[in-house]
Order: structure tokens, then C-alpha cells, then sequence
């Protein structure tokens, strides 16, 4: 049976065929093995989420050898649903990327662009196909490693220095979380996740003394904020979103931050528990304070940025913020909207970026004052972006609206039984003002583009080919098909949210 | 004088320890403060390298040797595990090592400097 062997095939197979690119080496041949690679691990990915709905947890052992001694994979009801946003937009990228790829990288580089583009890819699916947390540090250096070399393919000289950039943070990050595992195992004895939480039971339970289990989880709590960019360790985003070939950053900003804040949940949910991570140690005081930073400077940020890559660079922390926000309400309702918060604003996300890579296509600068009338002679990718940028606002009838109502009502519905005045009511109150913050700087773009005359290098732009407007449109379309039918994203949300709170009974 | 075994013991029996906790240190300083490209790549290798040190200290079983060793009177054995994890952390620095490197290469040819703040003031000129 083919189903029996789904999670291991949706790693194998993208990990054997990036080596098979090399080999084969002609761009185009190459560009097709990749697309159809993406295509057939998105297939497997909702077989996988339909087994998981039907059937609960799927585990799959490694070449045999049982759970806590041999490597294990589980896909539950949040892995297989991450597996799905991480696939689906890896495959919807790589089918909009040729046009835009033969435009802004080299000839000779385009084989191992589409290569690096595949392990990237594997090493996301990994992560989140894992049980094992050393198994998860490798896969976690598979997808950093081919992403810094993916930045640094970026046409302006600074994609290197941003490369290079993120290389340092990205290992300060994941040396951080091997600190962690290595004092964890050193307690433990263990890698496996579903082990570690029953061997650590005895360490995490209200008499926590244990001291080095609490500096394994603040080794692993920092490495992993590092990894997702939460607010004061997000330097190495901005650089990296802006001078990355568009491709790059249209996949990277709907998948890799998600898939560090699937890790996040991991942890703290399902290894360590919320008794630990949020009662006994502060993380969720912490993670709600600098989330609510987080979201108030880079949204104010966003405004003042010039360059229209950046600006979105800008947003995507405070997006992650809003993600973050619900994770540390350690509720169920909080854990829901932050899942659907991911899925949404992967969609949102990845389609802005899209859209900008259009612009990127016809135009030579990227800075808003470069784009003035482009309305005009592209309406559709303006359009596009418009749509995308009102569900960035969470405007009604967009898909944002729904993940951050979940958000607010989850945020108000913590403190009702006591009626005080709690800091999840001033987070509310904060997230609905940064909502205003985000039209602000979504209208810079909209003036811009359809209020202005256009300039010389403008009126000589012209529309972007269908090839690249229709998987924009196709990922914009679904933020507006799942604004106005949120059931299927709200109940696979849901699904998610107690398959990881349930593993905590 | 004589000093508490147990307060002597928690110095010098934990000397793997001070050491991976030095080197730690030291290379995550060089990394932050220095300015130097090269330097900064050396400070995450000795960073990264505390860590294999860290893993492989922790391997060490003493007293309660239950593995079939063959020589008589053995009491005292590695953990394999630890080594072999670190095998692969091992792999994945060198993978780093020669990105980063490869990227200084790209860097000295594109701005004629690995100087972090010479790179910064280049790219403020219009």
C-alpha cells in the first residue's frame, strides 16, 4: 500500500531529485523535474491531511526500528496541516517562478536555483514531518543552509551581505537549539518528541527545580524566536525579504517563518507542555509583550519604508507577532487562531509578493517612488496587490478579517470570568490599532499606484504575462474565497489546535 | 586547609563544563563584536564547536558500565550516541563554514572589503 508509506515519500522523493537536477543540468528540463516534484508532494500532502482527518495520528517508523530507538515520523492534525500550507505554496511559487527567474537570475545559476529551491522545500517538510528533535535540527540546517545560498542569488550586491547576515543569525539560532536538545537529552535520555514528553513529566510538573531542563527550554525557546524573526531578533529578515531574488522571498515568507513557529508549538505544547512553558516559566508574558512590540514597531516601521519589498519585509514581523499573540494564550481558541493565522497570511503573503514580483518583472526599481501610476499600466498586478494589501488590514470579506477576529475573540474570551482589566484586553485593543497602522501603510502603495501620474519609466511598463498573473491571482482569489467560506481553514484550524493541546492530557 | 570534597569536586569535576561554557562565550563575542568577516566565521566555529564538546562530555558513563565490554575491570564507556550525533553536527558545520566562506569570496569581489562597517558605508553611497 502506497498510503502506508506517504510521509516517508513526501521527504525521499523531493530530497532524491534535487541531486538528480544537478545531474540533468539543462535549465529547462530541470525547471519541469522541479514543478511536477512540488505538484506530486502537495498531492501526497492532502492525502495525508484527508488519512489524518479520517483516521487520527499517521506514524511512520524508519527503516523498521521502533519509536524512542529508531528516527519517527507523525503527522498529526497540525503537522499535516502546515505540510499542506509549506507544499501548496512551494508548488504554486515554483509554477509562477520561470518568467521571473529567467529575468533576475544568471543562466548558468537557474539549475541551482531550481535545486536549492527543492531542498529548501524538503528540509521545511521535515521539520514538520518529524518526530524526533535531532532529526528536526538537520532538517531545520537542510532548509536554512539552501535558503541563505537562495538569498545570495539576489541581482543586487547587498542579497550577499543580507546572505551572509542571516548565515551568522540563522547558526547563532540553531546552535542555540542544539544547545537545547543536547541538555535535554543529556536529562532525558531521549529524542523522540512523543518520549521526551512522558520522560519529562517528572522535571516540568510543579516542583521544576531541575536546572538544567530550564536552560534547555530557554536555549530552545530563544534559538526557535531567532529562527521566526520575533521582534528584537528580527534584523536578519528585513535585508533578506528585500534583496532576494522574488521568487525566494515569496516562498520563504509564506513557508519558512511558519514552519519555525510550527517548531515553536512543538515545544512548548506537545514536549514540554503549557504547564511548564506558560505557568511555571513566563513565556507566555514574554512572548505576548514582545509580540505586541513586535507588532506595534514594525507596523509603524512599514510606513516610513521606501522600498515596496521592504515595506512587505516590515509587515511580515508584525505578522508574525499576531501569530506569536495567540501561541501564548495557551488556549485552544489561541492556538486556532494562530493556525489559521498562518495559513491565511501565508496565502496573503506569498500572493503580495507574488504580486510584487511582477512589478519587479516590467520595472527597474522596486522604490515607491519609482511605481507612481503603475495602476495604469498594469492594473491587474496593482490590483492584485490591493487585494492582498486589504487583507493584510483584515478588511471584511478577506481572508485576514477571519484570523483576526479568531485572534480578538480568543483575546477577550480568556479574562470574562473574573471581568478585570487583563493585558489580553489591552492586546486586543492593540491589535485592532495596528490594523490601522497596516491600512496606512497598504494606502502608500494603493495612492501611489492608481492615484498618481505615471512616470517615463512607468509608461513604458507593461503588463505582466499570464504565466505569473495567474497563480497570483489564483493564491489572491483563495484569501477571498476563504474570507467569504472560512468553515474548511477554520475547521482544519481547529482540528490542529487539539491535536496539539490534546497531546498535552 | 582543607577544602569540602563536594565543593572541590563541583570546580574541578565539572572542568569539561568551564571549558565548553569558555569557548561558548568566546566565540559568540567574536561573532557580535568583531567587525571582520573572516573573524566573524572563526567566532561561530568555535561557537558551534563548544557544542560538540558539550555533547560528546555528556556521553562519558561512569560507575555503571552495562555495556558488553570485553576487556575485564571496564567501568567506565561513551555513550555512542552523543558522538554520533555530533558526527552530523560536525557535517553541517563545514556545510556552513564554506557557504559563509563562499559568500566572503562573493563579498571581496562585489565591494573589495570584508569589513563589516567599510561594506556598510559603501552601500550608503548612492
Amino acid at each position: 500500500m502506497i498510503d502506508a508509506h506517504l510521509p516517508v515519500l513526501q521527504i525521499v522523493i523531493p530530497l532524491l531529485t534535487s541531486p538528480l537536477c544537478i545531474l540533468v543540468r539543462a535549465n529547462r528540463r530541470v525547471m519541469a523535474l522541479v514543478i511536477a516534484t512540488c505538484w506530486l508532494v502537495f498531492a501526497m500532502s492532502c492525502r495525508l491531511l484527508y488519512l489524518v482527518s479520517q483516521q487520527g495520528a499517521i506514524t511512520y517508523q524508519l527503516g523498521g526500528w521502533p519509536a524512542p530507538w529508531g528516527i519517527e515520523y507523525r503527522v498529526d492534525g497540525l503537522s499535516a496541516l502546515i505540510l499542506l500550507i509549506v507544499s501548496g505554496m512551494g508548488a504554486i511559487v515554483i509554477t509562477y517562478a520561470p518568467t521571473s527567474v529567467d529575468r533576475e537570475i544568471p543562466v548558468e545559476q537557474q539549475t541551482l536555483f531550481y535545486t536549492l529551491y527543492l531542498l529548501s522545500l524538503t528540509g521545511l517538510l521535515g521539520i514538520v514531518i518529524t518526530g524526533d528533535l535531532f532529526n528536526l535540527f538537520v532538517f531545520l540546517e537542510i532548509s536554512s543552509l539552501s535558503t541563505y545560498a537562495l538569498i545570495s542569488l539576489g541581482k543586487h550586491r547587498r542579497a550577499l551581505v543580507a546572505a551572509f547576515q542571516y548565515l551568522v543569525m540563522g547558526t547563532i539560532g540553531a546552535t542555540f537549539i542544539l544547545i537545547g536538545i543536547g541538555l535535554t537529552y543529556q536529562i532525558t535520555g531521549g529524542l523522540n518528541m512523543a518520549d521526551l514528553a512522558s520522560l519529562l513529566t517528572q522535571y516540568t510538573g510543579d516542583h521544576a527545580t531541575n536546572r538544567t531542563v530550564l536552560v534547555a527550554f530557554a536555549f530552545l525557546s530563544v534559538g526557535i524566536s531567532l529562527k521566526m524573526a520575533v521582534f528584537p531578533l528580527h534584523q536578519w529578515l528585513p535585508n533578506a525579504y528585500t534583496f532576494a531574488p522574488s521568487v525566494v522571498t515569496a516562498f520563504l515568507a509564506a513557508t519558512a517563518t511558519k514552519v519555525s513557529v510550527y517548531v515553536l508549538l512543538r515545544v512548548t505544547y506537545t514536549i514540554f507542555k503549557p504547564h511548564f512553558a506558560f505557568e511555571l516559566m513566563p513565556l507566555d508574558v514574554e512572548l505576548m509583550g514582545l509580540a505586541l512590540i513586535g507588532i506595534l514597531w514594525s507596523s509603524t516601521a512599514a510606513i516610513f519604508q521606501q522600498n515596496l519589498k521592504r515595506l512587505l519585509a516590515f509587515s511580515s514581523i508584525a505578522q508574525i507577532g499576531y501569530i506569536v499573540l495567540g501561541l501564548s494564550l495557551a488556549s485552544v481558541g489561541g492556538v486556532t487562531a494562530s493556525v489559521l493565522h498562518i495559513f491565511n497570511h501565508a496565502l496573503i503573503k506569498g500572493g503580495l509578493f507574488m504580486a510584487t514580483g511582477c512589478l519587479a518583472l516590467r520595472l527597474p526599481s522596486l522604490d515607491l517612488k519609482h511605481l507612481h501610476g503603475i495602476g495604469r499600466r498594469m492594473p491587474w498586478t496593482a490590483t492584485a496587490w490591493a487585494i492582498g494589501g486589504l487583507g493584510l488590514i483584515g478588511v471584511p470579506l478577506t481572508s485576514g478579517f477571519v484570523s483576526k477576529w479568531y485572534l480578538i475573540v480568543s483575546l477577550l474570551g480568556t479574562g470574562t470570568e473574573t471581568n478585570e482589566w487583563r493585558l489580553d484586553h489591552l492586546a486586543a485593543v492593540l491589535v485592532i490599532g495596528a490594523s490601522l497602522l497596516a491600512a496606512i501603510y497598504v494606502w502608500r502603495f494603493v495612492d501611489v499606484a492608481f492615484f498618481r501620474e505615471p512616470t517615463a519609466e512607468v509608461e513604458a511598463a507593461t503588463e505582466a504575462p499570464l504565466r505569473m498573473l495567474l497563480p497570483t491571482y489564483f493564491v489572491i482569489g483563495l484569501t477571498l474565497v476563504f474570507g467569504v467560506w472560512p468553515t474548511l481553514p477554520t475547521q482544519l484550524a481547529a482540528q490542529a489546535a487539539s491535536a496539539v493541546i490534546g497531546s498535552t492530557h | 586547609m582543607t577544602m569540602p570534597l563536594g565543593q572541590f569536586e563541583s570546580v574541578l569535576g565539572l572542568y569539561n563544563y568551564w571549558v565548553v561554557i569558555f569557548l561558548m562565550m568566546t566565540g559568540f563575542y567574536v561573532v557580535m563584536a568583531r567587525p571582520n568577516l573572516i573573524q566573524k566565521v572563526v567566532g561561530l566555529n568555535i561557537f558551534q564547536i563548544s557544542v560538540f564538546l558539550l555533547y560528546l562530555t555528556m556521553g562519558k558513563v561512569r560507575g555503571a558500565a552495562t555495556a558488553p565490554i570485553l576487556l575485564p575491570g571496564r567501568t567506565e564507556y561513551s555513550n555512542p550516541l552523543p558522538s554520533v550525533l555530533m558526527l552530523t553536527a560536525i557535517v553541517v558545520g563545514v556545510a556552513t563554514t564554506s557557504l559563509a566562506l563562499a559568500l566572503i569570496v562573493r563579498i571581496r569581489e562585489t565591494y573589495g572589503t570584508i569589513e563589516d562597517d567599510e561594506i556598510v558605508a559603501k552601500d550608503k553611497q548612492p
